[in-house]
């Protein structure tokens, strides 16, 4: 026996299955409206007083990437038989908190014409919800989450009130930036943060660790297990170290009646009057196929054969060099500074008192473009521990290498958006299986004309800001070297139609009248915002909903 | 530039070791030891340190010795109170590297002992940098279980540069007040170049 408790509830009304933003909010929501909450976590609750030493391995050299939150093995082994590898255990971590144990903690509001890419452009699908639908569920999130922002960017969506911690003051190299882009007629703007800049709810404001992603060692920066907690404190159970292996529905099949999950003393059955499938745009479409049954020979919910369809994630552009003055960067591990003039109108140009950034040349609808969102980076080049550890010398032979090669890199990022289409997805391998015995996923992933397309012109006007500063360009990243953000999007889409959809505006599956699934997956089209905001206020949604539902 | 005992404790600070007055304002609440650490097998917080003995940390002085800047000073108390932190501590994972560390360390030695006829304590810094070329440690990848110039690369060479290039001091050296790993603030990233 493991000595932790993992029995199922017996009066369990609800069961969370996920506790990453998603299911955390949900929890905590319904427990403290008094409700008796259970949530299955497959991974592990990880002691806070472990960080620095997490930080210490995502330092050095010697640890991998993976093994910071533990992941790897065949607890997370995964297929990707697309034709474009996906690296799916780069930057997802299993425990309470989910993956926000190790993001990046950018949170941004997506534009109103996010909600209607179908309508203005004739591409991709709208959503069933409005931006005015979410606008108040996003200011709540705000306040969840502990959002820094400011009212400063003229491109965001309309919204009534201020976050609720001030913005992060703009970096050196920002100010750097700023200058190049007024030249050029590019405004740029502060950057909301789901970190805090001051002392908030109950923890510390950031002291600069500067590895934010994938640990923050004092707790600044918002991770999930903040609302497990509280919903611990609510009296919800969250139970870890209890993947779930399937759901199985009542005779009728048209309700789920256990969730039935594995745990180190055991497998066990969780009962519940509600369900909630909270476990990102992967792990939810796997679940419902691997809850097959006779009933549901094609997998839970999955009457339209959509779940696992329209796979996005967000694409990464980016381009830097060096500059001929110092530009401090590496003293955090966060953005303080973007540019959203070009997400709505990618193809248009700026002119200023300095120059310009021309205009897409093709403008045709053959040649669109999907939303851009760049970002000025405060941690461009090496960081001098980290080539300390990786060099060949010492002594000052390595300081003097450390200081020629750090002061001076200056670099932009930004994110390009897919469209949704229905060969990406998420299978199941059915040759491969985990610790479990269950078969994995199987990512299918390739990426489009239109997205390889935006890269290009999110490079092109990344090097028009870079040449204007007079940066030597040493790297780029655009249509032939992009990878993904790791932003699981789109594979159990939201709709009206259930022939043509998964879930519908409350989140509940057409199919199954007690099931909800909260997650980045529900999102019909993906934007270029960062998507855990919009988890957090459709969750909030969900949650309420499910209020009323109990 | 002269390495202080804060920078030692800060950077121990930075790798979880359970230090009181940093200097540093975290709001983590961390347990006070019951007195600071000397770097002595006797420091900080009896009932919860375990010590490392004298020879280990002689080593590691003589190590950082040959791999640090000329230009740094107090050495050998950042050293020793770094080492004492990040090794001296109770509990089991700290106690399986302590042993794996005292091991390699002992290879070292007796690789001195066989090619320079003495202890690696007893040579002078350019000999312990030549010596650990010749093993091989400046190009070798770190491996907690590899070869002796792979581990002593990760637990003792690594370890060293981690104590330096995460502290204040040796963040300053290269240009950078708050280095990465180090809780430094948010005051500095927003500054430009000192004149």
């Amino acid at each position: 026996m493991s000595g932790v408790d993992r029995a199922p509830s017996q009066t369990a009304e609800v069961c969370v299955i996920g506790s990453g933003p998603a299911g955390a909010l949900i929890a905590s929501v319904l427990a403290g409206t008094g409700y008796d909450v259970v949530v299955l976590e497959a991974g592990p609750r990880f002691d806070f007083d472990s960080r620095p030493k997490r930080m210490e391995r995502a330092i050095r050299p010697s640890h991998s990437n993976d093994s910071v939150w533990g992941m790897g093995g065949e607890r997370d082994a995964f297929s990707a038989s697309g034709e474009q590898y996906y690296p799916l255990n780069a930057a997802r971590a299993k425990g309470v908190g989910g993956s926000t144990l190790r993001w990046q903690g950018m949170v941004m509001r997506l534009h109103e014409a996010d909600f209607e890419r179908r309508t203005r452009d004739g591409i991709g699908a709208d959503w069933p919800l409005s931006y005015g639908d979410l606008r108040p569920y996003y200011a709540r999130a705000e306040q969840e989450l502990g959002v820094a922002g400011a009212a400063d960017n003229p491109f965001a969506p309309p919204r009534e009130e201020p976050t609720p911690l001030p913005a992060f003051p703009p970096s050196y190299s920002d100010a750097i930036f700023a200058e190049a882009c007024e030249r050029l007629g590019v405004t740029t703007h502060s950057v909301p943060n789901a970190r805090n800049s001051e002392r908030y709810d109950g923890r510390s404001a950031c002291v600069g660790y500067g590895t934010c992603q994938p640990v923050c060692p004092s707790g600044a920066k918002y991770d999930a297990s903040t609302h497990a907690e509280k919903a611990e404190r609510e009296g919800a159970r969250v139970i870890d170290r209890a993947p779930v292996k399937r759901l199985a529905t009542d005779r009728s099949g048209t309700r789920v009646e256990r969730a039935i999950y594995a745990t180190p003393d055991g497998e066990h059955t969780q009962r519940a009057r509600q369900f909630v499938v909270a476990c990102g745009g992967i792990e939810t479409p796997r679940l419902l196929l691997l809850s097959e049954s006779e009933q549901h020979p094609n997998g839970l919910a999955n009457s339209s054969g959509l779940v696992g369809r329209y796979f996005m994630d967000h694409l990464f552009a980016g381009m830097g060099g060096t500059l001929d003055r110092e530009t401090r960067q590496n003293h955090i591990g966060f953005m303080t500074s973007e540019t959203h003039q070009f997400y709505d109108e990618p193809g248009e140009g700026t002119s200023g008192a300095g120059g310009e950034v021309p205009a897409w040349k093709g403008n045709s609808r053959a040649e669109d473009l999907g939303p851009i969102k760049l970002e000025f980076l405060n941690y461009a080049g090496p960081s001098p521990v980290g080539s300390a550890l990786g060099g060949e010398q010492w002594g000052d032979e390595l300081l003097s290498s450390l200081q020629s090669e750090y002061g001076e890199h200056i670099a932009m990022g930004g994110l390009v958006g897919q469209l949704p289409r229905a060969e990406n997805r998420i299978a199941l391998d059915r040759n491969r299986t985990d610790d479990q015995g269950n078969p994995v996923p199987d990512i299918q992933w390739s990426i489009d004309g239109r997205t390889k397309r935006t890269l290009k012109r999110a490079n092109e006007i990344q090097r028009a800001i870079l040449e204007e500063l007079g940066v030597e360009i040493s790297w780029s990243v655009g249509p032939e070297e992009t990878g993904p953000a790791y932003h699981h999007m789109g594979t159990t889409r939201m709709g009206t139609d259930p022939g043509e959809s998964v879930v519908d505006t409350r989140l509940r599956t057409h199919d199954i009248s007690n099931l909800t699934l909260a997650s980045s997956s529900v999102f019909p089209t993906s934007g270029a915002m960062n998507p855990t905001l919009t988890i957090a206020a459709l969750a909030l949604k969900a949650a309420a909903h499910l209020d009323r539902d109990l | 530039m002269e390495l202080t005992r804060r920078d030692a404790l800060v950077a121990a600070v930075g790798t979880g070791v359970g230090v009181g007055g940093g200097g540093v304002a975290l709001s983590i609440t961390r347990s006070e030891p019951e007195e600071e650490a000397s770097g002595s097998a006797s420091a900080a917080g009896a009932g919860r340190k375990k010590g490392v003995d004298r020879e280990l940390l002689a080593t590691f002085v003589a190590v950082a010795r040959a791999i640090y800047p000329s230009t740094l000073t107090g050495i050998e108390e950042f050293v020793r109170t770094y080492v004492a932190e990040q090794l001296g501590t109770d509990g089991e994972k700290t106690e399986s590297r302590r042993t794996a560390t005292r091991e390699t360390a002992s290879e070292l030695d007796e690789l001195a002992a066989s090619w320079h006829d003495t202890s690696v304590v007893d040579l002078d810094p350019g000999t312990v940098a030549t010596l650990l070329r010749e093993i091989g440690v400046d190009i070798a990848e770190p491996d907690p279980s590899g070869t002796i110039a792979q581990r002593l690369r990760f637990h003792v060479v690594n370890e060293l540069h981690y104590a330096l290039y995460t502290s204040p001091t040796g963040g300053r050296l290269v240009g950078i007040e708050n280095p990465i790993g180090h809780p430094g603030g948010t005051a500095s990233y927003q500054q430009g170049p000192s004149t």
